[in-house]
C-alpha cells in the first residue's frame, strides 16, 4: 500500500482532545492537522506520552503517521543528521522529509595535516542561496590500513577536530569496534555490514547500539537477506547499500536498484526496503578513467543522479566547490515543500534611500530572483525601489512565457503601492528577460518602460550608464527625469 | 561455602528456609524467568541466598528465558527480493522527427522519441519495450549573434554570424544528432525579420546539414504563427519540428494551415498539467498524436527546477497510469540551465572556473531532466551533449555492476 494522507480528524480522535496547549497549538485539532502535514511531532504533545491511559492511542498514531522510510539518526556529541523518514516516492505526493547529508571522506593513511584540510573543508563549506545557507554534512573515516590501532588513533583525531557526526567505514569489525571505542556520547553510522563480516559486526554494533549500513553491491537478494537476518536480531537502525556503480560499469543497474527498493518501500510497504539508502560516489574515484577533473565530474554526476532517485545519503571524496554547489541547491530544490512556493510577498520595496528622481525596478516574486535582484542592487549602492509582483513563486525566466509575469499585473501592483506619489519620473525599468513586453506593459500602466539587464548582476553598471536625464532623454526622445 | 557455614552456625533456620526457598525457585524462575520472594518475620540478605543456590540448578532453569533474550543465528536468513509490482496501463505515442529520402525528405536519417510504458529508469530493469527508444539531444543554434556565456561562446564565436555554418560546425565537428533552430530575430522587438526572410535561412541550414532540424520561433504568440506557415513550406517533406505552438496563438489557424503538412509540433505550456491537457486537447482536433511532442518548461538547478521537475515527472506518470491527454513524448529546452548565474558568473575560486560550472550545470539539469523522463533536450554546450549522450548510452545499456569492482571500497588508497 502506498503512504496515503491521513485525514486530522482520524488524528485528532486519537489525540487527548483536552486542549492543553503543550505542544505548542492553539488546539488538538490544530495540533492534528500539522501532524498530518509533518509539519510536528507526535512526541510534543505530552500526556499523550506520559498518561497511561493514552498508551494504546499513542501507539495507534505513532502506527497510522509513521514514514515508510525509517529514519536515521546519526549523532556525534553536538550534531545529529536524519537520514530516511520519507513517505513518499515522489515529491509531489506530500513533500521529501529529510535532505540527503553529503559526506566527504578521510582515511587513516592519510598525514594528519591532509585530514585537517579535509575537515576544513567540510567545516567552511557554505554557499548562500535565497537567504539560506547551504552546507556539507558529515566526515566518513575509512580504514585503508586494517590496522585497528592506527583507525582508532585517527578516529579520535577527527573528532577532536569537528563537532560533525561520523560514518565509520572498515569492513572489519575489529576496526569498528576500535573506532566506536573512542566516540563517547556520539553515535556514529557504521559502514559496513556485508555477506562476509555481518555475524561479527552484529556484535559489535548491538553492544554499541549504532546504526549500521548493509552493504550488498550487485545482488539485492543478498541485501534483503542481510535485513531479514538483522531484523531477527533485533537491530533496527539500518541503512541499505545496493551497491554504487558508475560510468559504463553499472552505473544503469545503481540507478535502478535504489528505484526498486524505495518503489517496494512505498508503494508495496515492503517492510525489507523500509530503511534509508546510502549512496557512495566516491566509487568514480577508480572506476572512472582519465584524469582528476573527470573523476571529479563524474562523481557529481552520480551524486546528482542518486540525489534525484532516492539516495538518503551520500559518500563523497572530490575537494573541489564545483562538485557541491549545485548538489547543495539542487537538494534544496527537491527538498523543498512543493505545497508552498518559495515565494516573498509581493508588494513595493525600498533599497538604500531613494528620493523621487530614484530608479523603479519591476521584478517577480520567486524567493532567488528577489533575493539576487535585491542583493546585487544594495551591492551596486544603487537607491531605488523595487516593485515585487506575484509571479506566483515563479523565476522571470519562466514566468514571462508562462503568464505569471504580465503587464496588467504590473500595473495592478503599481497602482496598489502607490507608487506614482512617491516618484516624480514615469519611468519602470523592467528585467532584460521581459524585454519583450516592453510594449504592453508601457501600455497597461501609461508609464515608460526601460528594458535593464539580463541578469541582475549588471544593475549597478546600468543606472551608472543609463540614469540620466541626458541619456533617458535621448532614449525616449522627451524629457523624462 | 565458608561464609553459609558460618551463618548456618549464627542460624539454623535459614537452612530449612532456603530450602523451601529452593524447592519453589527452579519451577518459579523456568515459568517466569524471575521470581520475588515474599517471606514475613523473616530477614534474608540478598548475599545468603546467593550462596545457597546452587550455579548448576540457576542455569538450568534460566536457560530457556536466555535463549529467548538473545537469538543465535548461524545462517544469513536467504530471501528473495521480489519484483516491483508496477500499476502502469499508459503508453506514450512515438513521434518520428526527420524524413529520409525513401520517405520524401533529404534528411540522412530518422529520429524516433516516445513508445514508453514505464517511467524512465525502469528501462533499466532489463525491461527494453518499456522504452524502446533513447532520448536525443540537439544543439541550439540562433539566426542571429547573441549573448552567450563566454564558456559556450568560445565554440561558436567563429560561426556566429552564419546560422549554416553554426548548424554545420554542431554536426561536423561536435556530433550533433539534430539542430535546434531558432528564428528569434523575428521577434518584432529585435529585428522583426520578415516569416520570408526567415524561412531561407531554413532553407539554408537544411542544405548546410542532414540531421534532423527543429525550427522554432522568437515566442512571440502573434508572430510566431506567420513565421511558422512560411518555415513549413520550405520545409516541406522533411518532418521537421515546429518549436512551439501554445495557448496563446491563435491556434485553429496555424493548425488548419499546417495539418496536412509533414511536420511535428512541440506544445508548450507553462509548468502547467491542466493547462498542458488543455493545449493538446486542441491539438488533438488537428493533428495526429505522432505529430505532437510536449514541452512543460523547465529551469536550472537553483532556478526553480524543482518545478520544472516535478511538472514533467507527474505529467509522465499520469501518461503512464492512462491519462489518454498527456501521452506525448516530452521536449524540454535544457538551455535554460544557463541562465543560472552559478552557470556563467565569476565567482570566489573556492567554487572552480566558470568554463567548469557552464557545462556541468547544462548537464545536471539534463540529466535530472531525463530521470523525469524528458525524451529529447535541447543544449547548447558541446561537451554537455557528449556527457548526456554517454550517460543516456550507459543507462540504455543496462549493464550490471560487478561486485567486486567496489567491494572494498572503504579500504581504496586514494
Amino acid at each position: 500500500m502506498p503512504w496515503k494522507a491521513v485525514s486530522p480528524i482520524e488524528v485528532y480522535k486519537l489525540l487527548p482532545r483536552t486542549n492543553c496547549k503543550e505542544c505548542g497549538e492553539e488546539n488538538c485539532m490544530a495540533f492534528a492537522v500539522k501532524l498530518v502535514n509533518m509539519e510536528t511531532k507526535l512526541e510534543l504533545c505530552k500526556p499523550l506520552l506520559k498518561e497511561s491511559k493514552y498508551k494504546e492511542s499513542y501507539e495507534k498514531l505513532k502506527t497510522i503517521l509513521s514514514p515508510m522510510v525509517r529514519e536515521v539518526e546519526i549523532k556525534s556529541a553536538e550534531k545529529t543528521v536524519k537520514i530516511g523518514g520519507e513517505y513518499v516516492m515522489h515529491r509531489h505526493e506530500l513533500t521529501y522529509i529529510n535532505p540527503t547529508p553529503i559526506a566527504i571522506d578521510v582515511d587513516d593513511s592519510m598525514p594528519k595535516e591532509d585530514i585537517a584540510k579535509r575537515i576544513e573543508f567540510v567545516e567552511n563549506f557554505e554557499y548562500e542561496y535565497i537567504g539560506r545557507k547551504l552546507y556539507l554534512d558529515l566526515l566518513a573515516v575509512r580504514s585503508v590500513t586494517n590496522d585497528p590501532e592506527k583507525y582508532k588513533e585517527t578516529v579520535k583525531f577527527v573528532s577532536e577536530n569537528t563537532g560533525l557526526p561520523l560514518i565509520l567505514c572498515s569492513l572489519n569489525p575489529k576496526v569498528i569496534e576500535a573506532g566506536l571505542s573512542v566516540l563517547s556520547d556520539a553515535s556514529p553510522l557504521v559502514y559496513a555490514a556485508t555477506k562476509d563480516n555481518w555475524k561479527e559486526m552484529a556484535d559489535v554494533v548491538k553492544k554499541h547500539e549504532v546504526p549500521v549500513v548493509l552493504f550488498s553491491p550487485g545482488d539485492l537478494n543478498m541485501l534483503v537477506s542481510l535485513v531479514n537476518t538483522y531484523l531477527e536480531l533485533g537491530i533496527e537502525d539500518l541503512a541499505l547499500d545496493p551497491g554504487t556503480f558508475t560510468g559504463s560499469r553499472g552505473l544503469a543497474y545503481t540507478i535502478n536498484a535504489f528505484t526498486k527498493l524505495r518503489w517496494k518501500a512505498c508503494n508495496e510497504d515492503y517492510k525489507l526496503t523500509r530503511f534509508p539508502l546510502i549512496g557512495t560516489p566516491i566509487v568514480a574515484w577508480k572506476m572512472i578513467n582519465g584524469d582528476v577533473q573527470q573523476k571529479m565530474w563524474w562523481e557529481t554526476i552520480t551524486a546528482t543522479m542518486l540525489m534525484t532517485r532516492y539516495a538518503d545519503l551520500l559518500i563523497m571524496h572530490s575537494l573541489e566547490g564545483w562538485v557541491y554547489l549545485p548538489l547543495v541547491m539542487w537538494r534544496f530544490n527537491l527538498y523543498t515543500d512543493p505545497r508552498r512556493p518559495v515565494a516573498v510577498t509581493p508588494g513595493l520595496r525600498t533599497l538604500g534611500s531613494p528620493d523621487e528622481k530614484s530608479p523603479v525596478f519591476v521584478t517577480g516574486n520567486y524567493a532567488l530572483t528577489y533575493s539576487l535582484v535585491s542583493s546585487d542592487v544594495e551591492s551596486a549602492k544603487v537607491n531605488g525601489y523595487l516593485l515585487v509582483i506575484d509571479t506566483e513563486g515563479i523565476a522571470v525566466e519562466c514566468a514571462v512565457p508562462g503568464k505569471k509575469f504580465t503587464p496588467d499585473i504590473v500595473a495592478e501592483t503599481l497602482k496598489e503601492t502607490g507608487l506614482e506619489k512617491m516618484v516624480k519620473h514615469r519611468v519602470l525599468i523592467i528585467p532584460g528577460k521581459a524585454a519583450r513586453l516592453a510594449g504592453d506593459i508601457e501600455d497597461a500602466t501609461g508609464w515608460r518602460v526601460l528594458v535593464g539587464p539580463l541578469d541582475s548582476s549588471e544593475i549597478g553598471k546600468f543606472v551608472f550608464e543609463k540614469w540620466k536625464p541626458e541619456v533617458l532623454r535621448e532614449i525616449f526622445g522627451e524629457e523624462v527625469l | 561455602m565458608t561464609e553459609s557455614e558460618k551463618k548456618k552456625d549464627k542460624n539454623s533456620l535459614s537452612i530449612d528456609i532456603i530450602g523451601l526457598i529452593s524447592s519453589r525457585l527452579s519451577e518459579t524462575l523456568q515459568k517466569y524467568g524471575k521470581f520475588e520472594l515474599v517471606l514475613e518475620d523473616v530477614i534474608i540478605e540478598a548475599d545468603e541466598l546467593k550462596i545457597i543456590v546452587q550455579p548448576s540448578m540457576l542455569r538450568q532453569a534460566m536457560a530457556p528465558a536466555v535463549a529467548e533474550e538473545v537469538k543465535v543465528i548461524e545462517e544469513i536468513l536467504m530471501t528473495e527480493l521480489e519484483e516491483p509490482k508496477f500499476e502502469f496501463v499508459g503508453k506514450i505515442h512515438e513521434v518520428k522527427i526527420g524524413s529520409t529520402k525513401s520517405e520524401g525528405g533529404t534528411r540522412d536519417r530518422t529520429l524516433i522519441v516516445g513508445g514508453e510504458t514505464l517511467p524512465p529508469v525502469y528501462r533499466l530493469v532489463g525491461i527494453e519495450e518499456a522504452m524502446p527508444h533513447r532520448p536525443i539531444i540537439g544543439l541550439d543554434v540562433f539566426d542571429m549573434r547573441i549573448g552567450l556565456p563566454r564558456a559556450v561562446k568560445q565554440y561558436v564565436d567563429d560561426v556566429m554570424d552564419d546560422p549554416a555554418e553554426w548548424a554545420k560546425k554542431c554536426v561536423d565537428k561536435f556530433g550533433a544528432e539534430l539542430i535546434n533552430l531558432h528564428l528569434i530575430s523575428t521577434d518584432p522587438y529585435i529585428k522583426d525579420t520578415s516569416p520570408r526572410e526567415a524561412s531561407k535561412v531554413v532553407e539554408e541550414v537544411l542544405q548546410a546539414v542532414k540531421v534532423p532540424i527543429t525550427v522554432g520561433g522568437s515566442g512571440n504568440p502573434e508572430k510566431d504563427p506567420e513565421v511558422f506557415k512560411a518555415v513549413v513550406d520550405v520545409a516541406e517533406g522533411e518532418r521537421i519540428v515546429l518549436n512551439s505552438l501554445n495557448l496563446d496563438m491563435k491556434l485553429e489557424d496555424i493548425c488548419e494551415y499546417i495539418k496536412n503538412k509533414d511536420c511535428v509540433i512541440i506544445a508548450f505550456t507553462p509548468m502547467d498539467l491542466d493547462k498542458a491537457r488543455e493545449l493538446n486537447r486542441k491539438l488533438y482536433d488537428y493533428l495526429p498524436k505522432e505529430r505532437i511532442l510536449m514541452d512543460t518548461n523547465t529551469a536550472g538547478i537553483g532556478y526553480g527546477l524543482d518545478y520544472g521537475f516535478t511538472v514533467m515527472e507527474r505529467a509522465r506518470l499520469n501518461a503512464l497510469k492512462g491519462d489518454p491527454e498527456l501521452q506525448q513524448p516530452l521536449a524540454t529546452g535544457v538551455t535554460n540551465a544557463l541562465a543560472a548565474r552559478e552557470a556563467w558568473l565569476k565567482m570566489d575560486p573556492f567554487w572552480g572556473p566558470k568554463e567548469i560550472r557552464t557545462p556541468l550545470w547544462e548537464t545536471l539539469t539534463g540529466i535530472i531532466n531525463i530521470l523525469a523522463g524528458a525524451d529529447y533536450i535541447m543544449t547548447m554546450h558541446p561537451l554537455t551533449m557528449q556527457t548526456v549522450n554517454e550517460i543516456v548510452e550507459v543507462l540504455m545499456s543496462g549493464k550490471l555492476g560487478k561486485a567486486e569492482d567496489i567491494m572494498d571500497w572503504v579500504s581504496w588508497k586514494l
